[in-house]
């Protein structure tokens, strides 16, 4: 496969991607993917189905197996580290929890990409910290600390954090994991609003179909071993009929994806010959 | 898999898990000219790992002094030698306790909590968060505290001496009533800086190296759980201890074998 | 956290241990007792220093008056040559001698000097003329154990022939 960067409306690709973490678990069975430029693309699926470690690939983790995932066109190569650190800061991280710096405040997590990436004065730094907080309507909890802070607040603060360099690129992983919903309108309203307001690429990895449909223009849905299941975009994914769509898309607690985790038949380990009444 | 298999498995475990933590060691030995560069960050470490630990090492020295003195006293006394009781006393803390003592004390005090920290921070993605953001989390997070450690031990190991002497000195002294000029000028002529001072601070840097480089290491390498963060914790203070009590006899071997 | 409270904080702790460092060095050990490296050279040779260490004291009238700052041996005189660092206060005469004692029954071995009546004093880098090398155990016990048999009445060709048939 050629890597010569060539104009694309795609800003990722991901181009017949085989990954495991070891030989025993394949994650991603050659799957190829693209995410077009300012849009918000979300991947659903269950857990397990390799949503998180697609994240991780595109952002230089990890290296394929198999086949290519390129940023604009260029290859992702791993094992080059100054070209690894001009993707990174082209691409901003959400990460499920926040995972914000416990032991510095508000404003030092949100000011941390600042402060080590650019040279920037104190007085602008600060200045861009407010405003990102402000973007996420935060900007009175600068002076807080973490322990401070509740789970809905602490995954603001984190997206403040994320685009404090202004991103191409925003990845978030499960946003609106364990959230109330309340938060999770605010949430998914940042996150249009961003991509719309900064020309950003969204990719938001969810299981949260309500909200993601919203707020996506174009819906991957994938399951375990990482394949693909259907992609469109969310009107398309509503509408089908494929059974494994319908049953993730409604939330029907059987179907394509069993309820019953494999075992042995239920006369057997409860000592019943079959067709015996208990 | 029949016992012998089993048996070669974990060796070849044992072996990898050695060569895991030998490139970590080089990779946190790179990382330093940041640590030098990031010194604000560095100062906080040691303020963490050191100055929080100086109460449980001055309290310690300071029994340990109690208590060798008044052993010491017993011993020397039934052959008339009650006045070398300061140079016993002070060749024992700097040559032998206060460098092993210390590194165990410090293994468990700052160690456990380098080692918490870090597996927490580990479990709550903050480190993968900074690599993310192009940021090595080995020169930001890692190797000031490595630098910190190194620094704070040997500190600490000359605190714990120094005040087990003035300990000594107050029960031999003040309370048994040794003479005064006796106990210092003995300890005076026969300690010797070079062999026994300066012998005692590079075993302490040694520990220090030892103790915070284990520490680092199981919280880096811990499972993100918290059954996960507390086995290795324990980890922290059993491999330490250990290596300084080895590391302790081949070092004493080596310094201080021929007269 | 308060940032300059912390930096005074680790500044005090390594003040400290500075401090804790002269004390160990001046107050618990010898270097103090050394005044500073101001001492003049002298060299002596003996046939035998026996167990005498680099840094043993050099003592005049029981006095620490310097240290011995090196130990070698002389290829040619097969003697052993010892570098004295002697403190620049005291000055010794021409015809001055060293011997090498012991500090109580078996204690470490020193250098003592004692003073000759020449009006000329040693200056820097003179060797001392006259020198006792250190009282070997075995030399000792051999000659206590010579003398009595000479007085045991016999000559000496006695002992020999004795500890020739013993063997």
């Amino acid at each position: 496969m050629p890597s010569e960067p060539h104009p694309t409306d795609a800003l990722i690709e991901i181009d017949h991607v085989t990954f495991g973490y070891d030989a025993s678990r394949t994650i991603l069975s050659d799957i190829s993917l693209s995410f077009e430029r300012g849009k918000v693309t979300a991947i659903l699926g269950g857990s397990g189905c390799g949503k998180t470690t697609l994240l991780r690939l595109i952002g230089g983790v990890h290296a394929a197996n198999k086949g290519e995932v390129r940023f604009d066109g260029k290859r992702i190569a791993t094992n080059d580290k100054p070209a690894l650190f001009e993707l990174r800061k082209r691409l901003g991280m959400l990460f499920q929890f926040g995972a914000l710096f416990t032991d510095l405040s508000v404003f030092d997590n949100v000011a941390f990409p600042l402060r080590e990436q650019t040279d920037l004065k104190e007085s602008m730094i600060r200045d861009i910290v407010l405003m990102k907080l402000n973007a996420v309507g935060l900007r009175g909890a600068a002076g807080l600390r973490i322990s401070e802070v509740s789970g809905g607040m602490a995954r603001r603060i984190a997206l403040a954090r994320a685009i404090a360099l202004d991103p191409e690129c925003i990845m978030y992983d499960e946003p609106f994991a364990g959230l109330d919903l309340i938060s999770m309108g605010v949430a998914a309203n940042l996150i249009r609003t961003l991509n719309d307001v900064t020309g950003a690429t969204s990719l938001v990895v969810s299981h949260d179909v309500p909200e993601c449909m919203a707020i996506s223009d174009h819906v991957i849905l994938m399951a375990a071993p990482g394949r693909i299941v259907a992609q469109g975009t969310p009107k398309d994914l509503m509408d089908s009929m494929d059974p494994e769509v319908r049953q993730f898309v409604r939330g029907e607690p059987d179907g394509p994806v069993k309820f019953h985790y494999p075992a042995p038949p239920l006369a057997q380990d409860f000592g019943v010959a079959a067709g015996q009444a208990s | 898999m029949n016992p012998l298999a089993a048996l070669g498995a974990r060796s070849l475990g044992v072996l990898r898990s050695f060569g895991h933590a030998f490139f970590f060691f080089i990779d946190l030995i790179r990382a330093m000219p940041d640590a030098f560069r990031r010194f604000n960050l560095v100062v906080v470490q040691i303020h963490a790992i050191g100055n929080l630990s100086l109460l449980i090492i001055l309290a310690s020295g300071l029994a340990v002094g109690f208590v060798l003195a008044l052993q010491l006293y017993y011993a020397l006394v039934t052959y008339g030698a009650s006045e070398s009781l300061g140079l016993i006393v002070n060749l024992s803390l700097v040559r032998e306790l206060g460098p092993v003592v210390t590194g165990l004390l410090f293994a468990g005090r700052a160690g456990t909590s380098l080692t918490a920290e870090i597996g927490l921070m580990k479990a709550g993605e903050q480190l993968a968060a900074m690599e993310m953001m192009a940021i090595d989390p080995k020169s930001r997070v890692l190797a000031p505290r490595f630098l910190a450690g190194v620094v704070s031990m040997p500190i600490l190991a000359i605190l714990f001496s120094a005040i087990g002497i003035l300990g000594a000195y107050v029960v031999a002294v003040v309370l048994i009533g040794v003479d005064a000029g006796n106990f210092w000028s003995i300890m005076q002529s026969r300690v010797d800086v070079w062999r026994d001072v300066a012998n005692g601070i590079v075993k302490s840097a040694v520990f220090g190296v030892i103790c915070t480089f284990v520490a680092l290491y199981q919280g880096h390498e811990t499972e993100a759980t918290p059954e996960g963060v507390a086995y290795a914790t324990t980890r922290t203070v059993v491999i330490s201890s250990l290596a300084v009590l080895g590391m302790d006899f081949i070092l004493t071997a080596l310094m201080f074998s021929t007269p | 956290m308060n940032k300059r409270g912390t930096e005074t904080l680790v500044g005090l702790f390594v003040l400290l241990g500075m401090l804790g460092l002269l004390f160990l060095a001046l107050k618990a050990a010898n270097l103090g007792s050394f005044g500073g490296g101001d001492g003049y050279t002298l060299t002596a040779k003996f046939d035998n220093i026996g167990s005498l260490k680099v840094r043993a004291p050099v003592r005049s009238a029981g006095v620490t008056v310097g240290r011995v700052s090196s130990i070698t041996l002389d290829p040619k005189s097969y003697q052993g040559v010892v570098q004295l660092e002697i403190n620049k206060s005291v000055q010794f005469p021409k015809d001055s001698s060293a011997r090498i004692l012991t500090a109580g029954l078996l204690g470490d071995q020193y250098i003592g000097l004692e003073p000759g009546g020449d009006e000329k004093n040693l200056a820097s880098g003179d060797t001392i003329g006259q020198t006792q090398s250190a009282v070997v155990l075995e030399s000792l016990i051999s000659q206590f154990l010579f003398n009595k048999a000479a007085d045991a009445g016999t000559t000496a060709p006695a002992p020999a022939p004795a500890a020739g048939a013993k063997k």
